[in-house]
């Protein structure tokens, strides 16, 4: 890896470089909630002070860039009983993310696994994923964090360039050559010893922030365990099955197809929509039948998949901890509440 | 130096021209497919011949009994569906659909000679070649029979290769039964067909009551060797899993040696959509051919 340290006016510098000529998505204030404090999401952005490096987390994950909540699939067109079918990837030119946090670099890393693994990868995503270019930036912990106890609270890879806030300056770790090449565009220096350390420590600092943490020791045996465990039901009493879990999450990748017949009858169209296994048809079949027709039962299934299946098919969990289904849980379900009371622990 | 991202264009041309797992294209790669025949097999059942335009896609189109297709007619949409027919008929195959949805329903009316879309084949088989020089039970309830007939046709192909073979098939009523014309042609092959109905109606001479009465009353016929050397074959509505599976198990029939075929809602058949998902097990992939000993580990699966 290749470090570098930026002076923070020179990082606008960049920004006009990358600018100019491509689509950026940052986090921006895009409103403010009724005790005032900003709401952040991620939007194309072409003025850097619109920006929001400071940001705590987006309401929504960045996902709608690389898994849209409607896409089309396909188109067809129609002839008698004849058809023919066209296929369309939908990526015309490459994003800039300016700003993405460990845990949403995470978050892709392991969407890649199962959306660009040797098994049916999934051109749609992958399209899009290889035309990104991510700038990681370094955050501060907040009460909602677990990403700490997810192992996403750094990033190793996913992303070109990473930057952390030492005050005057950002220290930048370098993974891609496109990013080193980008960077000939400003002044950048090599990281002397008083820098590195500065780093160490701010790293460290971080690290003792974090409030909140989940248990994962064994989770995938004792999720298993105790899948009759009667603190489902009482999850299941609270759930109100929304699926703005899904939706907010940025690892969430379930989905339905629906197909549509324009109203000429020549044309019609094969539409994929993010779905939420919480949502009560998820698993239904054509006459009816329900296989998770309660609410434990399906919010249940949302667990054992991030924290059992997932783990068994890549040694990790499909959670990166960012904490965003609890905030925007109207129930108030917390992933570390869940977790700790599948644990017999005392709330 | 400037600041333009290059653009990267996924499909490279040699990708273009295959179908395999590991390629991008094989994604939404579609089979163009014509319905050569339609069979009215019960109220509610129809046997849909379809068969792949292109010859050369046709012969590479090959499958396992017990694997599925997507069928997709544009427009209205698209599901799965075990393959009923012979895996020695390369991209010609038989499909037996319900009426049970908006896709099936529509299907219903349509003529033959009506183009459909078929991806596929996805998911697991019965490992028929491990089962030569064993007896084989195939136990169907209702529409199980449609991904066994597949099985049976390879059985019958390959006759010499295997002992004593059963069909047990329970229905609820005589006008359920499916693929009547083809008994007679079962039992000269020296398959065994015990066939039970829930309601008999006046004209019903065979035996009533619940699949379970039939294979006690085989079971009585057999002895221990016969259970050593037996593989298992069960397809049919859930409840029906439990019991019938209980009873191989109790005549010590290993686990590992007793499939079944489950059925999930799928809107991709290639492990992305998770709308087929077990406990944490991709029906699609994993399945929907389980050996019992899986099923008993996965959550929720019976």
């Amino acid at each position: 890896m290749i470090f570098k340290v930026i002076k923070k006016e020179e990082l606008k510098h960049l920004f006009d470089v990358l600018a100019a000529e491509n689509r950026v998505v940052g986090p921006v204030e895009a409103g403010r909630d009724s005790n005032g404090r900003p709401i952040y999401a991620f939007d194309q952005v072409s003025d850097f002070n619109n920006i929001c490096l400071d940001y705590t987390t987006t309401k929504i994950s960045a996902k709608r860039y690389f898994l849209p909540y409607q896409e089309d699939l396909a188109g067809f067109r129609i002839d008698g009983k004849d058809w023919h079918k066209k296929i369309n990837y939908n990526i015309e030119s490459p994003y800039i993310f300016f700003g993405l946090h460990a845990c949403d670099i995470n978050a892709l890393n392991k969407l890649d696994k199962v959306l660009l693994g040797s098994v049916y990868p999934m051109p749609y995503y992958a399209a899009k994923r290889k035309n990104m270019f991510i700038i990681g930036l370094d955050c501060i912990p907040q009460p909602y964090c677990f990403c700490r106890s997810m192992g996403a609270d750094t990033a190793l890879h996913g992303f070109d360039m990473f930057l952390t806030d030492m005050g005057g300056q950002y220290f930048a770790e370098i993974l891609s050559d496109t990013a080193f090449n980008f960077l000939k565009n400003i002044k950048t220096a090599e990281p002397a010893y008083a820098d590195r350390m500065r780093y160490i420590k701010i790293i460290a600092e971080k690290k003792r922030k974090f409030t909140v943490r989940v248990d994962t020791t064994d989770l995938a045996n004792i999720l298993d365990m105790e899948f009759q465990s009667d603190v489902w039901k009482q999850w299941g009493e609270k759930c109100l099955a929304c699926g703005t879990c899904s939706q907010v999450c940025p690892t969430c990748y379930c989905y339905g197809v629906e197909e549509t017949v324009n109203i000429n009858f020549h044309e019609a169209k094969k539409t994929k929509m993010l779905y939420s296994c919480n949502l009560i048809d998820f698993a239904q079949v054509a006459g009816g039948h329900n296989f998770r027709l309660k609410r434990d039962a399906r919010l249940k299934y949302r667990y054992y998949h991030k924290h059992r299946g997932f783990v068994e098919a890549y040694e990790e969990s499909l959670c990166v901890g960012c904490g965003r289904c609890g905030e925007a849980c109207l129930a108030e379900i917390t992933v570390p509440a869940v977790i700790s009371s599948v644990r017999g622990e005392e709330s | 130096m400037n600041g333009k991202l290059e653009f990267i264009d996924i499909l490279r041309e040699k990708e273009k021209k295959y179908n395999r797992q590991h390629d991008f294209n094989a994604f939404e790669f579609t089979y163009k497919a014509e319905i050569t025949t339609i069979h009215k097999l019960t109220q509610m059942e129809n046997l849909y011949r379809v068969r792949i335009i292109d010859p050369e896609q046709g012969k590479q189109f090959s499958f396992q009994p017990g694997q599925f297709v997507m069928l997709e007619l544009p427009g209205i949409g698209e599901a799965p569906f075990s393959i009923s027919s012979s895996p020695l008929r390369h991209g010609d195959i038989e499909l037996c659909i319900r009426k049970a949805g908006n896709l099936t329903n529509f299907l219903s009316r349509v003529e033959r000679g009506t183009r459909v879309g078929l991806r596929g084949p996805f998911g697991t088989g019965f490992p028929m070649e491990k089962m030569e020089g064993q007896n084989i039970l195939l136990i169907a309830g209702g529409l199980g029979l449609a991904p066994l007939r597949s099985a049976i046709a390879y059985v019958q192909a390959n006759r010499s290769r295997f002992n004593t073979v059963d069909i047990i098939y329970g229905t609820k009523d005589p006008s359920q039964l499916l693929f009547a014309y083809q008994y007679d042609v079962w039992r000269a092959d020296d398959i065994t067909l015990s066939i039970i109905v829930e309601e008999p109606d006046t004209a019903w001479k065979g035996p009533a009551g619940l699949i379970t009465k039939i294979l006690e009353d085989l079971f009585r016929k057999k002895d221990k060797t016969f259970f050593k050397n037996t593989y298992a074959i069960v397809c049919g509505p859930p409840v029906m899993f439990k019991f019938v599976c209980t009873m191989l198990s109790q005549k010590d029939i290993p686990m590992q040696k007793m499939f079944v075929s489950l059925e999930r809602r799928m809107h991709c058949g290639m492990g992305k959509c998770c709308r087929c998902n077990v406990g944490s097990t991709y029906t699609c992939l994993k399945g929907p051919v389980f050996d019992y000993w899986t099923v008993m580990n996965l959550k929720e699966a019976i």
